[in-house]
């Protein structure tokens, strides 16, 4: 059974169409990334999710649940766009707090703040804490009980490089167990490397669906090679592949994703004459633009 | 009920920090000290012992402050929420909007029970010191304790209600201030003003008695004076006490905490995150 399956939702701010027929489903143990430009409905997606806000038309149920109901709110566990937080608690007493809300022993506190490497600064009050350290108690939250999906609108907006590592490892983990994410983030390069499909959104349209390699085939974007002829061999590599860009010596080529192999066996027949060839597929930035573009972005 | 409790523990912490709690215990304690040295030059001629003295002189503050505290320390309850951005999260939390605001209803009360109970303290132990008769009082001074607690319940759930409305916290300060005049000041001007308006005596006789009931400080004020020895030594609603019924003001005083708590729900269940 699926932990969140939305079919054709609708949600309109008066004339604004937020999210327009908008379906999917997340299985237990899936990284799911939302993507989409800034107002694309992810944050109203999200919040329609948790049942904060009330949809138009269409239907969802997460954890098999209606949104928002104590079954549901039990199951799912959520970091906002921009957690914050009493300034006036201590990282600790804002966990016990949480703790005892989920039902929790809040002798947990601790171990959760550890996790996310709050431990030394978890007796200060939240409101001396960084940007950082406040998003980090939003995280340290979502770990609280087992819940079976986590819905995090932007969880490593704030986080510094080494932090965002930290983050995802910890995301394997939860997913290992079996548990569902669903993510938004403008971080491209981190989502790809991290989840295991993509959803992008676009005026509310959800435009592309997808694993990484499933989208990048749809969207059949041009491969580059990027060519570095042997020393004194630069005329002799250009006049073999006619079609090639020549910049500062070195040689670029893009050819439609089928007939990669076939480019490839022509610089290959080149021999010795070339020093390096690099192949580059299309980055997710280019397939996010290219899906983006098509819904008229 | 866990959820309930853990909601009062975090917020009576939040009041301390905030210092709500000794800015209401500093209020109540400093004007009952000033109403007990007041009133400590009249007396002996009503016949009444001393701490009953007081406590209708007290019953007579707390209409004013008991209010005024408890708008204070709830008009930011939800609109600060709103305002800080944790409303949407803990929203997705197991707790439901009743029990949230109960938890905060508890930590607020015990605020005021604190207040209250240090305030009208230091009053009867002057009392108490200067009097050995005044022990009579005592029956008094404890109703009047309850009832102010019941009567800041009132109030806190009328401010939760505003700061639901209001969504914003100078906004829901705005309308605290506004209940608190037309609640506490203005309704009884305008009471007066209809007593003196009316020639027939009708309204006197038929509307005013329901008015007095329907205002839950001005029940607040009958059922205590009403109860007390002392009615003489208090002005205003006074005369009205004798002629409406203990148990009419009883049942106005307890039933408005429940009302003032069912339209708090009704106006947070309203508030989207
Ligand atoms: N309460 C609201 N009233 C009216 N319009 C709203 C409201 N909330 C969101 N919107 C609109 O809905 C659209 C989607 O907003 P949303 O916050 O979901 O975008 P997003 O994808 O999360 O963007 P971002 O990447 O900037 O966080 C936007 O056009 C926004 O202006
Ligand atoms: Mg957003």
């Amino acid at each position: 059974m699926p932990t969140l399956t939305l079919q054709r939702l609708t949600k309109t701010y008066g004339s604004l169409r937020a999210l327009s027929e908008v379906s999917l489903t997340v299985a237990p143990g899936e990284r799911v990334a939302l993507l989409g430009h800034n107002g694309a409905g992810k944050s109203t997606l999200m919040k329609i999710i948790l049942g904060l806000i009330p949809y138009d038309t269409g239907s969802l149920q997460v954890t098999g649940a209606a949104p928002g109901s104590a079954e549901a709110r039990r199951n799912v566990a959520y970091l906002p766009e921009n957690a914050a937080f009493h300034p006036a608690l201590t990282g600790l007493e804002q966990m016990r707090h949480y703790l005892a809300l989920r039902g929790e022993s809040a002798a947990l506190a601790m171990g959760l703040l550890d996790r996310v490497g709050l431990g030394p600064a978890a007796r200060r009050r939240i409101g001396t804490y960084s940007k950082g350290m406040r998003q980090r108690v939003g995280l340290a939250q979502t770990l609280i009980g087992k819940p079976r999906l986590l819905v995090l609108d932007e969880p490593t907006s704030g986080l510094d490089p080494v932090s965002r590592r930290d983050f995802y490892e910890l995301l394997d983990g939860l997913a290992a167990d079996g548990a569902s994410i669903l993510l938004s983030s403008h971080a491209l390069t981190e989502v790809e490397a991290r989840t295991d499909r993509i959803l992008i959104l676009s005026g509310g349209v959800l435009v592309a669906e997808g694993a990484l390699a499933d989208l990048r085939r749809t969207a059949a974007l041009p491969v580059a090679f990027h060519i570095t002829p042997r020393a004194g061999a630069a005329a002799s590599v250009a006049a073999a592949l006619p079609e090639a860009r020549v910049h500062t010596g070195n040689l670029t080529l893009t050819c439609a994703q089928e007939d990669k192999l076939r480019l490839l066996s022509r610089i290959m027949a080149l021999g010795d004459q070339i020093a390096d060839v690099d192949m580059v597929p299309p980055s997710l930035e280019d397939i996010y633009s290219h899906f983006s573009k098509r819904a008229g972005q | 009920m866990n959820r309930i409790l853990a909601t009062s523990q975090t917020e009576f912490r939040i009041a301390l920090r905030n210092r709500w709690v000794a800015i209401s215990i500093a209020m109540m304690g400093l004007f009952s000290l000033v109403l007990s040295a007041a009133g400590s030059s009249a007396t002996g001629t009503i016949g009444a012992d001393r701490l009953s003295v007081v406590v209708a002189s007290l019953t007579s503050l707390a209409v004013y402050l008991v209010p005024l505290v408890a708008l204070l320390m709830s008009f930011d309850a939800i609109a600060g929420e709103v305002e800080r951005g944790t409303l949407p999260l803990l929203l997705t939390y197991p707790v439901s909007r009743p029990q949230i605001l109960i938890g905060k209803l508890l930590a607020h009360l015990a605020i005021l029970t604190l207040a209250v109970a240090v305030g009208y303290g230091i009053a009867a132990l002057a009392a108490l010191a200067l009097d050995r008769g005044a022990v009579a009082g005592l029956p008094a001074l404890w109703r009047l304790m309850w009832s102010s607690v019941v009567l800041g319940a009132t109030f806190l759930g009328v401010g939760y209600a505003a700061s639901a409305v209001a969504r914003r916290p100078s906004g829901a300060a705005g309308l605290a201030i506004g209940l608190w005049l037309g609640v506490i000041v203005l309704y009884d001007l305008g009471l007066l003003a209809a007593i003196v308006a009316d020639k027939g005596g009708v309204f006197a006789a038929k509307v005013f008695p329901l008015a007095l009931l329907a205002n839950p400080a001005d029940a607040f004020r009958l059922y205590n004076l009403a109860a007390s020895q002392a009615t003489s030594a208090a002005a205003g609603v006074a005369g009205a006490a004798s002629t409406i019924p203990v148990w009419a003001s009883l049942s106005s005083i307890l039933a408005w905490p429940v009302l003032a708590l069912v339209l708090a729900t009704a106006s947070f269940r309203k508030v989207t995150p």
